[in-house]
């Protein structure tokens, strides 16, 4: 059924917090991704021309990186992406076939491939380009929030969690129940004003990204780097100003 | 967007075909039309050979062709399902308004019926193409009110110059069509003026800082892609056409898809004889160069939010 599903009362929303304060761009989650994924309930993800020029094929995450500001108060943001398990996707309200679909019980948007005919328009129809068409296969493949890995019990219960989230190696992922307000995820969306990407569109993505925090690059330290620059220190002072930035933190 | 030729092919024939359908499904049982059965069978045959080629070469477009047919199952809530459903239920009421005009020469009771059923279902079949794009939100180029009455207004610039050629081989004085012929186009080019106007004045809500939450300390610009290579996103959705090319494709529809079909057709109602008859024709290949060079521009002009993620600051 392409329809959505009805909403049930207190729903399970399962998905990601992304927190792009930490994310250092490794794209470990990315490679962790397509290594399980290749082999999982949407594999192949086939790739084409791997090891020649123009080489591509069918991921379901991809870290983008954004610089924010400019001169000394910029930033580099690591932005990782993938698949936001919408509330509103009309990705699957598009679908002529019924192969898109979002599931009641947990809010997971998945493709079946047995009856998608490969027309693409659910990936003109998400904002976040979330779907990539498998040219090898013809038809559209997209992130399963890992749902052979966190409904497997095959698997340790701590092991039961989406790949890119067991693989960062900073803790910049976490996966849980959006739709509980008391849930960890909820909590740390809620402590660190966690949002939306494109709220103005109206998909309520499932998914949150919580932004990078204010003041971490502080006037001060900018002037400690110049005054470092203008009067030279001895290496005792040095030590000690660097044991003073640590514990000011 | 990327232009994919199936698309194009497909929007453009079929656009033409359902609008000719609507034209003489309504035009026959008014008596505007010539009422031989020659003519109705080769008006309809036209027409069919119009939408049904369309179709068959969205086809072409799909990476599981052989599945086509599941695409009718989801009319609740898909635009591309309901053109599906419309644009195949249109042969039913077409086929009886075919059957009774060229074999019986009849345009009374059910025959008259299935003409205007037909007209209604083929109106809403290009509704439904129209809607597939004016509803999808990440492309602001596609998604206004501008979107709809364009897919009206070409198809049925198109269906009415095919139409006027027709008439001229049955009709030898069809003065009275020639300028209703002219209004329409001229009224297309007009809508297809005011849709440019609008997606060059104007862009999408989005922009990359509410794509990526980021710009509290300033402004927000691609550091690094996430691949260095080109990939699906930006195959299927990053299409980009140079400035100069656009402006040039855009006067090239002006001069082949309007302002060429609106002088022949003028001619043609001026002239009369063979002359009127060439002009009609040399109308037609003309606006069919015009409104495919128009649809390619439709999709390359158009740009999604997804180019955000790549280097774009809005859309």
């Amino acid at each position: 059924m392409t329809s959505l599903p009805e909403p049930r009362r207190g729903p399970k929303k399962l998905g990601l917090v992304i927190d792009l304060d930490i994310c250092v761009g490794c794209h470990a989650c990315a490679t962790a991704c397509k290594e399980w994924n290749a082999s999982g309930h949407m594999g192949p993800l086939s790739d084409f021309n791997p090891y020649g020029g123009e080489a591509w094929g069918v991921w379901f995450n991809r870290i983008h990186s954004f610089e924010e500001g400019e001169g000394e108060g910029a930033r580099t943001i690591h932005f990782p992406k993938s698949c936001l398990h919408c509330e509103e996707p009309a990705c699957v309200t598009v679908c002529p076939t019924g192969a898109s679909y979002k599931r009641a019980e947990d809010g997971i948007v998945l493709v079946n491939e047995a009856i998608c005919i490969g027309c693409k328009l659910c990936s003109w129809a998400c904002p976040y380009g979330a779907r990539e068409f498998d040219a090898d296969e013809g038809v559209m493949k997209k992130c399963t929030l890992c749902i052979d890995r966190i409904y497997n019990e095959n698997l340790a219960p701590e092991d039961r969690q989406p790949a890119c989230v067991m693989v960062c190696p900073v803790n910049a992922r976490h996966f849980g129940d959006l739709g509980d307000p008391r849930s960890s995820v909820s909590e740390i969306v809620a402590r660190r004003g966690g949002g939306d990407l494109m709220p103005e569109l109206g998909y309520k993505p499932v998914n949150k990204y919580l932004p990078p925090r204010l003041g971490r690059m502080s006037p001060s330290v900018a002037d400690t780097v110049g005054a470092t620059d203008a009067d030279p220190m001895l290496p005792g002072e040095r030590l000690l100003r660097w044991v003073d930035r640590l514990l000011s933190r | 967007m990327h232009p994919a030729l199936s698309v194009i092919f497909f929007t453009t024939a079929s656009g033409a075909g359902f609008a000719l359908l609507i034209l003489l499904g309504l035009g026959a049982p008014l008596s505007l039309l010539p009422t031989s059965q020659s003519f109705g069978l080769a008006a309809l045959a036209t027409a069919v050979v119009l939408a049904a080629g369309g179709l068959t070469s969205s086809a072409f477009h799909l990476g599981r062709p052989e599945r086509a047919w599941r695409a009718f199952s989801q009319w609740r809530s898909s635009w591309l399902s309901r053109e599906g459903v419309f644009s195949v239920l249109t042969f039913l009421p077409t086929a009886v308004f075919g059957i009774g005009w060229v074999f019986f020469g009849a345009m009374t009771g059910l025959v008259v019926l299935c003409g205007i059923l037909a007209a209604g279902l083929a109106a809403a079949t290009i509704y439904c193409t129209g809607m597939i794009y004016a509803s999808l939100k990440p492309i602001h180029q596609w998604h206004n009110s501008w979107v709809v009455p364009n897919y009206f207004a070409l198809g049925l610039a198109s269906g009415f110059l095919v139409l006027h050629f027709l008439i001229r081989l049955w009709t030898v004085r069809p003065s009275g069509f020639a300028l209703l012929t002219l209004i329409v186009v001229l009224t297309a080019w007009w809508i297809k003026e005011r849709y440019w106007r609008f997606i060059d004045t104007t862009s999408g809500r989005s922009t990359v800082a509410s794509a990526t939450l980021l710009g509290s300390r300033g402004s927000v610009h691609m550091l690094e892609a996430p691949h260095t290579e080109e990939n699906y996103l930006l195959k299927e959705m990053g299409f980009r056409i140079a400035r100069k090319h656009r402006l040039r494709l855009r006067r090239v529809a002006r001069l082949a898809g309007f302002g060429a079909p609106a002088l022949l057709t003028l001619l043609a109602s001026l002239l009369g004889g063979v002359v009127a008859i060439i002009s009609a024709g040399l109308a037609v290949a003309s606006a069919a160069l015009g409104v495919v060079v128009e649809r390619w521009l439709f999709f390359a002009e158009a740009r999604h939010t997804v180019t955000l993620y790549y280097g774009a600051e809005t859309v």
